[in-house]
């Protein structure tokens, strides 16, 4: 427990400093930490998922409050949570399977009940990743007169009180965490590959010849293009250095060294340069729910020239940048400002701030720019591509209900 | 809409008077005839009595018009014996063929001092500058089309179009009146050029009716002389055959950058650096130009000018030094061979930098000075006279056309505005300045990029004069764009189809701006409008030293490109320009006044008329 604990603190240090750069990284190792989180917690004989949960909880609390702007961390929490409800889930149907049917029902319909006015889709979705109850029309008349039969399991703990009356106990208990185990190491291997999952949809989306803009620097874009280029697709890049990191410079630098031909330019030159330009593609740091994107700031900017020009504006994005919040006042409130030295040395002004003639300067430079679903024309996903208006179902795949605000519940249950 | 309103309201008048009528003046300025810039109102008033009183009066007969011309030729000759030797005067004649008997029939009227005088004096005034212009065009090359001043006699004499039944009679009158004055006094008369300086004084003295006369060529130039306005094409890089001319002529060294840009090949492409040691060292080989051109030559090389307004007054302060230093050398004439000098001198600069379209005005104005300089005066007056020249054309088209526009511009800010502004635009910067000193309370925001940096430059300025300043860099406009209320955006040119050609990334900028809905107010000194279209920022830009792109100052942990020559399949493009579609901009401050840029077409052709005789 105390090694979960320096663990959990080293990385709570780490997001706070923003040590860690960018989504991928950040996300997987959240996703390891909250693995050691789940294999050193000491399950209760009962109540074991609510337990696990709860325990997770607790830290992606903190987690997510070390650095809200890195959505990342929310989003792979939810997503562990999402994968306890879903083992206890299976396990439950599963052990309960052979003895009484109508446990099965009862279980599996509080949790479509408790889903359903929220966000039908999400448990829709729920339903159709187990295999178990596959979303049948049944099911769906199954559910109404149930529902209402049985109020008393309303509860968002409801299926772990579901649960509470399945059989042998602490067999299932050391099977729901290695379940769940298993699932998040699945998860930390998702995140690992999405770049290759995302890639092999390049060659569908790039023709010869294209003339391809994008800005500062992503792996997702980078692996993308290269794996167009390895097709025997030849085609031309335009990198916009990305001011205030120039990360652009290095993308430049790579597409070049794997025999793209690859010009950089200036982020004021964007807009000149995209009436040439075939097609954007731009990687994000994080995709909301009503598909718009929180990207590296300036990608508003290019979003924006893309649309004059009916540019297609393509967002690359694994599935751990899906987040299932929706956005409000995104510029402000999911922006982050870095060191005004990136842009003024330190020290530069100094002179005239002395003076006495009431002069004050400010110096904004912020990380990220949102980029509203309007402007974007495809999101491109380790599941293939989808639209704008689409994210939304897609996001409700990967999360459960109940855990979309991951803050206030602990608060107010233990 | 709310934000554009006002604009409009304040526009209204002046812009109307600008586009088609002389205003009387909407600016102080003007009333105590500083600036040449409006037209002055009373020239109109007779201007419209000439055009259509006159014709009535034309003496109908052939006959009778080239006895008049004859008698006038014979005292002007006596009046200003001096400086024809009428060998001369016969070579261009020939050469001239056509214009000259133009000539003859408008000169005539001086003499007779007749109603029908004023239209026609205009239009020797006219035919003569014809004259020099077709000799120019030569050597202006790349310059163009605003040879306005040729339309007046053109128009009078081909134009068939031309509605009114007595402007045709005055056109038939002046081809007999030629015909027969270049049979008959031919010799005495003619030599369009030399008679034509004769005929300068007058033309000094009423102005009004040079005036007068453009106008009247303007309104229906014929369509020969539409072509000519066209603006000549550019030099295109992508031409082996011209680039070698080029080369061949070229003072400066340009290597060919080995990472060339395809999309760029119609624009010069060399490799930075090395050419301004290599001047450096050629400095005392280069006989031809000047030192004070040269060492403008060098700092535009250098970038240590930079800036429209900059560049145009270092360079004609520099030509103003030449001319000062100047002298005719023997069995030449002045206007020749300055004319040809000045070329030199821009062809050199064209090959220290491009030059801006301000400065392809500027020189324009200032050929057309030489041209017009009358014949009689002597060398030193005429360089005194060519200095003062451009001495007034700094004064009144950017000193005080500045001043212009910062007096109708800083009525567009309110207090509590929170201003932005891109790069540095010594016009924006007055601006601010002077609301500041109105003791207006508002913030600027000030975007820069990489990675000329000129904001930061502008930033030091104002945050000096004590301005409460916000500054950041081009990526984050759209996020800092929330809390703006006006753009002021400089140019470095207006071309006539409203698209603002200026510093690479106001196109963003304004772009930006606009999807915020935020008004951009674009601030440009009229004589930076051309009348050249262009839709797009790649058929017509400058592109600057690559290598610029992969250092960032002081951050030195950015250096992934330091090799990038060796990487074959890389290229940097530093753009220098870019084009800001007419829709993004809300309105244009010139000295004219506030005008949308639909308006622009307009104050380019008035403009131009006016050149002629300012």
């Amino acid at each position: 427990m105390p090694d979960v604990h320096t663990l959990v603190n080293e990385f709570l240090n780490q997001l706070k400093k923003r040590k860690i750069e960018g989504s991928q990284a950040t996300a997987k190792q959240a996703a390891e930490l909250l693995r050691s989180v789940i294999s050193q917690q000491r399950l209760p004989q009962t109540h074991q998922a609510t337990a696990l949960i709860s325990a997770v909880r607790a830290v992606g609390e903190k987690l997510i409050a070390a650095n809200p702007v890195e959505l990342a961390v929310g989003n792979i929490v939810r997503r562990v949570l999402h994968i306890i409800r879903e083992e206890d889930l299976s396990l439950a149907t599963a052990a309960i399977d052979g003895l009484e049917l109508s446990a099965v029902s009862d279980d599996e319909d509080d949790v479509e009940r408790d889903d359903y006015p929220v966000l039908s889709a999400a448990a829709v979705a729920a339903a159709a990743r187990s295999t178990l109850r596959p979303p049948s029309l049944q099911t769906l008349l199954e559910d109404t007169p149930i529902s209402a039969a049985i109020p008393h399991t309303s509860s968002s703990g409801g299926d772990s009180e579901g649960k509470s009356r399945s059989v042998d106990k602490s067999s299932r208990g050391r099977k729901l965490k290695h379940d769940v185990i298993e699932a998040v190491n699945e998860l930390i291997q998702d995140i690992s590959t999405c770049y290759e999952q995302i890639a092999e949809q390049a060659v569908e989306h790039i023709h010869q010849n294209e003339v391809i803009l994008t800005l500062g620097s992503s792996k997702t874009v980078l692996e993308f293009l290269c794996a167009a280029k390895e097709k025997k697709r030849s085609f031309k890049v335009f990198v916009a250095e990305g001011a205030p990191r120039y990360q652009g410079h290095l993308l430049a630098k790579e597409l070049a060294a794997r025999g793209l031909q690859t010009t950089v330019i200036t982020d004021s030159a964007v807009f000149a340069m995209i009436s040439r330009v075939n097609m954007v593609i731009v990687g994000a740091h994080a995709v909301m729910a009503n598909g718009g994107v929180i990207a590296p700031v300036g990608l508003n900017m290019v979003a924006l020239a893309a649309q004059r020009h009916a540019v297609p504006f393509v967002v690359l994005a694994g599935s751990h940048k899906l987040c299932p919040l929706y956005p409000h006042n995104p510029e402000v409130l999911l922006n982050e400002l870095r060191s005004p030295s990136e842009l003024l040395d330190f020290g530069e002004f100094s002179d005239c701030m002395d003076s006495a003639s009431g002069g004050s300067l400010h110096v904004v430079n912020p990380t990220f720019d949102y980029v509203p679903p309007k402007l974007v024309s495809l999101f491109i996903t380790d599941t293939g591509g989808h639209n704008p208006s689409y994210m939304y179902r897609l996001i409700a795949d990967y999360y459960s209900a109940d855990d979309l605000v991951v803050k206030r519940r602990p608060a107010t249950t233990s | 809409m709310d934000a554009r309103r006002p604009p409009r309201a304040v526009i209204d008048p002046k812009v109307r008077t600008v586009g088609f009528f002389t205003p009387p003046d909407p600016i102080q300025f003007d009333s105590n005839s500083l600036s040449p810039v409006m037209i002055p109102p009373p020239c109109h008033s007779s201007e419209n009595l000439d055009l259509h009183s006159p014709p009535s009066v034309t003496p109908p007969s052939g006959d009778e018009s080239v006895s008049v011309t004859g008698s006038y030729n014979g005292s002007s000759s006596e009046l200003f014996p001096a400086p024809m030797s009428p060998a001369l005067s016969q070579k261009i004649v020939a050469g001239d063929g056509g214009v000259g008997g133009g000539i003859v029939a408008s000169s005539f009227p001086r003499g007779g001092g007749v109603p029908v005088c004023k239209l026609t004096t205009v239009s020797v005034v006219n035919t003569d500058s014809f004259a020099f212009d077709e000799r120019d065009k030569p050597n202006k090359g790349g310059g163009s089309s605003m040879e306005v001043k040729d339309q007046a006699m053109n128009s009078k004499q081909k134009n068939e179009k031309s509605s009114k039944a007595e402007r045709r009679a005055l056109q038939e009158a002046q081809r007999a009146a030629k015909a027969e004055g270049n049979k008959a006094t031919g010799t005495v008369t003619s030599g369009n050029l030399k008679s034509a300086k004769a005929t300068k004084p007058p033309q000094k003295v009423d102005n009004t009716s040079v005036a007068a006369s453009e106008k009247k060529g303007v309104d229906r130039p014929s369509e020969k002389d539409r072509k000519k306005d066209v603006p000549h094409p550019r030099m295109q890089y992508d031409d082996k055959s011209r680039v070698e001319k080029a080369k061949r002529r070229a003072v400066v060294n340009h290597t060919e950058s080995r990472n060339r840009v395809e999309l760029f090949r119609h624009l010069p492409q060399y490799e930075h650096g090395s050419q301004l040691p290599d001047l450096e060292a050629k400095f005392f080989q280069l006989e031809p130009v000047h030192p004070s051109v040269y060492k403008v030559g060098l700092q535009y090389l250098s970038g240590d000018i930079s800036g429209g307004n900059a560049r145009c007054i270092a360079m004609l302060q520099a030509f103003q030094d030449a001319i000062k230093d100047y002298t005719v050398p023997p069995e030449k004439t002045l206007v020749r061979d300055l004319t040809a000098k000045i070329s030199s001198y821009v062809s050199f600069l064209i090959e220290c930098r491009p030059l801006s379209i301000s400065m392809g005005n500027a020189i324009r104005f200032l050929k057309s000075q030489i041209a017009k300089l009358p014949l009689t005066l002597s060398e030193s007056e005429s360089k005194t006279s060519l200095q003062s020249d451009i001495e007034r054309f700094i004064y009144e088209k950017i000193i005080l056309a500045d001043k212009v526009i910062v007096e109708h511009a800083v009525t567009k800010i309110r207090d509590g505005d929170v201003l932005l502004t891109y790069g540095s635009s010594s016009a924006v910067e007055m601006i601010l300045l002077r609301a500041h000193e109105l003791g207006k309370q508002f913030q600027v925001v000030v975007v820069d990029s990489r990675p000329s940096l000129k904001g930061k430059l502008l930033l030091r300025r104002l945050v000096e004069k004590g301005l409460t300043c916000t500054y950041t860099h081009i990526n984050a406009v759209s996020f800092i764009m929330h809390e703006v209320t006006r753009v002021f955006l400089g140019a470095s040119s207006v071309l006539s189809n409203g698209t603002v050609y200026s510093g690479v990334g106001t196109a963003s900028v304004a772009m930006v701006a606009h999807a915020f809905h935020v008004p951009v107010i674009v601030c440009c000194e009229a004589f930076k409008f051309h009348e050249r279209v262009q839709l797009d920022s790649i058929c017509s830009n400058e592109l600057g030293d690559p290598d610029v792109i992969s250092k960032v100052s002081g951050r030195g942990d950015v250096n992934h490109l330091d090799a990038w020559a060796n990487a074959e399949n890389l290229q940097l493009l530093n753009l220098i320009y870019d084009a800001t579609p007419s829709d993004y901009v809300s309105i244009i401050v010139t000295d004219y006044g506030m005008i949308p840029p639909t308006s622009v077409p307009v104050v380019v052709r008035e403009y131009s008329r006016e050149q002629v005789w300012i």
